[in-house]
């Protein structure tokens, strides 16, 4: 083993110098590396390898831009209860550039953002939060002056990575909600040459991107993606399969009503709306705010956050299906259904009873 | 004078008769997986997974069972024949025309058929097409549990068309078209019989209708 006041020697500047100088104990890094391969999906002998790389890593230079957004993954990437590892790992990417929370104002910021892209161009990271709207030439979202399909065209188009944070990033979210008045898109959409992965959410788990930073600082690229480039280690299986509430829907045991006994039991949500079956994360596994709970651990079904155009796509969230095109939301799918049924049956009885009257007429004028 | 003549021979009628099994049980289960409305007692139960178990027993079986049909309709009789779900012809469309009027009840007297009649080609085409929807839409949503699995490699590119929660939707209002479609067949079926009495009914079961004696050759 070497001893630990030489690897700080070894990696000055680096994230792991930051770690030990905020107090944390090698013991409690070394729990944090495991956890990484465990949230990436790798085998706990990975976390040495993972350990490794951080205590090693240069100082990679992060810009985080936010267009159309809430701030809500920012918020999520600031919760701080306490300052956990996971927090100074993001922390000492040193955001060279982030406008929530960046010390310049103004003329400076916008000065270290054109620095970035000037002297390390290919190197940095982009993370971009909040969609891009291209309608009317992008007027919908300006900073300092510059359109953000604009902005994102320079700095996404230089960088060595960009990681769409957020459902607004990756697919539009709630800007490009029907009628998406601004014309938003994700980052992916608006930019299609440029690498982008996909960290959908609304808020993204920072879990998953505190993973994909150390993936990046241990195998020294991206991880491996979907179809729709999220990374498959906290995309690749469905909620609905590792919910805790999973037993009660195959037993059959379903909440009717919100505070029903079966609500209280802890039963499956999926009458009321809950959308696990057609979403794809890792909530139920990492969870959030340190693994302390998530959506249906609290009661609450899945509303579908992860998957593209959920606002769209998934409501009514209390209603299980989505409503019918054309139909208004009260009706829902079997209502419609049963109603036309009823309409073919009684159809069907009248054009027996209109061909048994004009039979009749038929013989009569036979006869006649 | 009337003749018997065999019409619907045996892999037509079994065919039929396994595909209506198969989909009152799809039907069943799938009304259950939509609203459950059986609650179970205690955790250790099963009935949410027997029943989505038979759910998928039943649709392998008739895909299996429709694969058979398609496959006898270019190795059996004339009447089994694909080509009767495409009755564009110009006498078959002037035979088109008359079935038409005759359920308008303009005319009384229904063309004579031996095998599938134009209007019933084009409506068993459709209902081809929507079991086939079901079917791709149904084994798409069984994919999910397994996006690394064969299944989805087979199916998944339906996530590209349409939103997963679109596709379930899909999924479940294609059954209530296939219930539109059992109500008008059936109806039709014992209108047909009771006034061309040609044996109709009987014959998806015996494969046997009764013909008058110029229409046979
Ligand atoms: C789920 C319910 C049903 C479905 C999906 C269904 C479907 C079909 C299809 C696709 C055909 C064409 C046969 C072929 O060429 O292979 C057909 C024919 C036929 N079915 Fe059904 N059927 C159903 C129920 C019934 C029932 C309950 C009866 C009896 C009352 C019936 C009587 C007939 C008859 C007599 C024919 C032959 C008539 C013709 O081809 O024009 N069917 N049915
Ligand atoms: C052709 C006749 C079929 C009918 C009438 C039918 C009907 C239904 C209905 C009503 C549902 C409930 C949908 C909802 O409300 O969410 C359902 C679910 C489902 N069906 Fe079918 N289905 C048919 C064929 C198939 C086939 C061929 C498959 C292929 C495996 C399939 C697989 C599924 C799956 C995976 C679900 C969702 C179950 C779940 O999420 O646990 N279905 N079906
Ligand atoms: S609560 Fe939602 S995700 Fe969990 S088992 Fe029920 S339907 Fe699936």
């Amino acid at each position: 083993m070497r001893d630990e006041d030489e690897i700080v020697r070894e990696s000055a500047g680096g994230p792991y110098r930051q770690i030990v100088a905020r107090g944390v104990s090698r013991r409690d890094f070394l729990k944090f590396c495991s956890a990484m391969a465990a949230v990436l999906g790798l085998s706990g002998t990975f976390a040495g390898k993972i350990a490794e790389a951080i205590e090693k890593a240069e100082r990679p230079i992060l810009v985080w831009l936010e267009f159309q957004d809430c701030a809500g993954n920012t918020e999520a990437l600031l919760r701080a209860t306490k300052p956990t590892i996971a927090e100074i790992v993001l922390d000492v990417l040193s955001v060279d550039y982030h406008e929530t929370i960046m010390a310049p104002a103004g003329k400076q910021a916008e000065k270290s953002l054109e620095d970035v892209v000037k002297n390390h161009k290919g190197k940095y990271i982009a993370c971009v939060e909040g969609s891009i709207p291209l309608k009317d030439n992008g007027v919908y979202c300006c900073v300092g002056g510059r359109s953000a399909i604009d902005i994102a065209k320079e700095v996404c188009g230089n960088a060595l990575a960009t990681i769409a944070v957020g459902t607004c990033a990756t697919s539009g979210g709630i800007p490009a909600a029907a009628p998406n008045p601004t014309g938003a898109i994700g980052v992916k959409q608006a930019l299609p040459n440029v690498t982008v992965l996909n960290l959908t959410g609304c808020p993204m788990n920072v879990e998953n991107l505190t993973a994909t930073v150390v993936h990046f600082l241990t195998f020294g690229g991206l991880p491996a993606t979907d179809s729709i480039g999220r990374p498959l280690f906290a995309y690749g299986e469905r909620i609905h399969d590792h919910c805790e509430r999973r037993a009660h829907y195959d037993a059959g045991q379903f909440v009717k009503q919100w505070g029903d006994e079966g609500h209280r039991q802890g039963w499956c949500l999926y009458e009321m709306g809950c959308k696990g079956p057609e979403t794809f994360g890792n909530c139920p596994v990492v969870k959030y705010n340190e693994g302390t709970s998530w959506p249906v651990q609290a009661g609450h079904g899945c509303i579908g956050c992860f998957q593209p155009e959920f606002w769209d796509k998934m409501t009514p969230f209390y209603r299980r299906l989505p409503k019918v095109p054309g139909f208004g939301v009260e009706v829902t799918a079997d209502k419609i259904g049963a109603g036309v049924a009823a309409v073919a049956a009684v159809g069907v009885a009248a054009h027996r009873i209109a061909r048994a009257i004009r039979g009749k007429q038929d013989k009569k004028e036979d006869t006649e | 004078m009337e003749k018997r003549i065999y019409v619907w021979e045996a892999p037509v009628r079994v065919t039929h008769w396994i595909s209506v099994f198969c989909l009152v049980t799809l039907a069943l289960t799938g009304v259950y997986i939509g609203n459950p409305f059986i609650t179970a007692t205690s955790a250790d139960q099963y009935i949410m997974g027997w029943v989505r178990f038979v759910h998928f027993v039943a649709a392998y079986i008739f895909v299996v069972n429709l694969a058979v049909r398609i496959y006898w309709s270019f190795a059996g009789n004339k009447y089994a024949t694909w080509k009767a779900l495409f009755p564009f012809s110009q006498e078959r469309i002037i035979t088109l025309f008359r079935q038409m009027s005759f359920y308008a009840l303009i005319s009384t007297k229904p063309p004579q058929e031996i095998g599938h009649t134009p209007l019933g080609g084009i409506v068993y085409f459709l209902i081809l097409v929507l079991c086939g929807i079901s079917a791709i839409t149904g084994f798409a949503l069984f994919s999910l549990y397994n996006p690394a699995g064969p299944m989805h490699i087979l199916f998944g590119w339906v996530f590209s068309l349409a939103a997963i929660a679109t596709v379930r939707l899909i999924h479940h209002l294609i059954m209530w078209f296939l219930i539109y479609f059992v109500i008008v067949h059936i109806y039709v079926v014992l209108f047909l019989d009771s006034v061309e009495k040609n044996g109709l009914l009987s014959s998806i079961f015996d494969g046997y209708k009764f013909v008058e004696e110029e229409k046979t050759n």
